[in-house]
């Protein structure tokens, strides 16, 4: 069998790591509701994780792994800030989309 | 059989990060995400970070998607939301995903160009074995309490600041409760 001499390099993660990230990219501009908004975000940073992984194994250094666990711990705080706004939004006014929400606006 | 754990894997991820942005009930792009987050755990054990897998799965499926499922429930949002209403015009979607495309070219591009310049090589990674099972586990640690140690106290005060951020921000205020 040919295929099973075909071994995924880094390169194959990291480009999946580039398209995870474009993924999210367009998910935060196209969706308008904040709560898929904020899932887009989460996975922008899972495809910047994966990215430090890949390459942590590829140059044989520790410190890749140990950004990504310092990532994991700020993506935590940030859910817990994030969504803690968008609670105390929507319990003013229901249904709010991202568009609705530019009483900042100048 | 790595090529082939990796296809699956990476269809996982791509499907449920296609699902976030697709589906229009945003438990459904939940549950997605949890399939992206999944596929992800499944790439850091092909590439050897035991510790990092079993983190990702406790704290991002278990924890953050929890969180999400919460608020969604709470805030009574599960409903299918009109995806064809577009806000800013006919040219938003198509600029969006031009964009978007023109990222991932510009980041595939430079990924494929910089690693041949890599030379860089740092002093090895323990991975886990039968002789030796918690090996990767005990290099973190003694790179996050060791090297990092002022970080990770530092991502202590950062907890601890979001924790009494998110009290003080969804509390209810006395005034909210006669109005209501």
């Amino acid at each position: 069998m040919i295929a099973a001499a075909v071994v995924p390099t880094t390169t194959w993660y990291l480009v999946l790591g580039a398209g995870l990230f474009a993924i999210g990219m367009i998910g935060v501009l196209v969706r308008r509701n904040p709560l898929i908004m904020f899932m887009c975000i989460e996975l922008m940073l899972n495809a910047v994780n994966l990215t430090f992984v890949a390459l942590a194994t590829e140059l044989t250094d520790i410190n890749g792994q140990t950004a990504v666990f310092f990532v994991l711990v700020v993506a935590a705080a940030e859910v817990v800030v994030g969504l803690g706004i968008i609670v105390s939004i929507m319990r003013r006014r229901q249904q709010a989309t991202a568009d609705d929400l530019a009483a900042l606006k100048g | 059989m790595e090529l082939f754990v990796f296809v699956c894997a990476a269809l996982m991820v791509l499907v449920g990060a296609l699902g976030v942005v697709l589906r229009s009930n945003p438990v459904h792009a939940a549950l997605s995400m949890v399939l992206t987050l999944f596929g992800i755990a499944v790439l850091f054990v092909s590439r050897e970070a035991n510790f990092l897998a079993a983190v990702q799965v406790i704290v991002y499926a278990g924890a953050i998607v929890v969180l999400f499922l919460f608020v969604i429930m709470l805030l009574g949002v599960d409903r299918a939301e009109d995806l064809r209403a577009e806000p800013l015009g006919r040219i938003q979607r198509p600029l969006a995903i031009a964009l978007g495309l023109g990222v991932f070219a510009v980041l595939t591009t430079a990924v494929v160009r910089a690693r041949e310049s890599l030379r860089f090589k740092g002093e090895g990674i323990q991975t886990a074995s039968l002789e030796d099972p918690d090996g990767n586990i005990r290099q973190i640690a003694r790179s996050i309490f060791g090297n990092y140690v002022v970080a990770f106290e530092l991502t202590s005060v950062l907890l601890i600041v979001a924790v009494v951020g998110t009290v003080v921000l969804a509390r209810r205020r006395k005034s909210d409760r006669t109005s209501a």
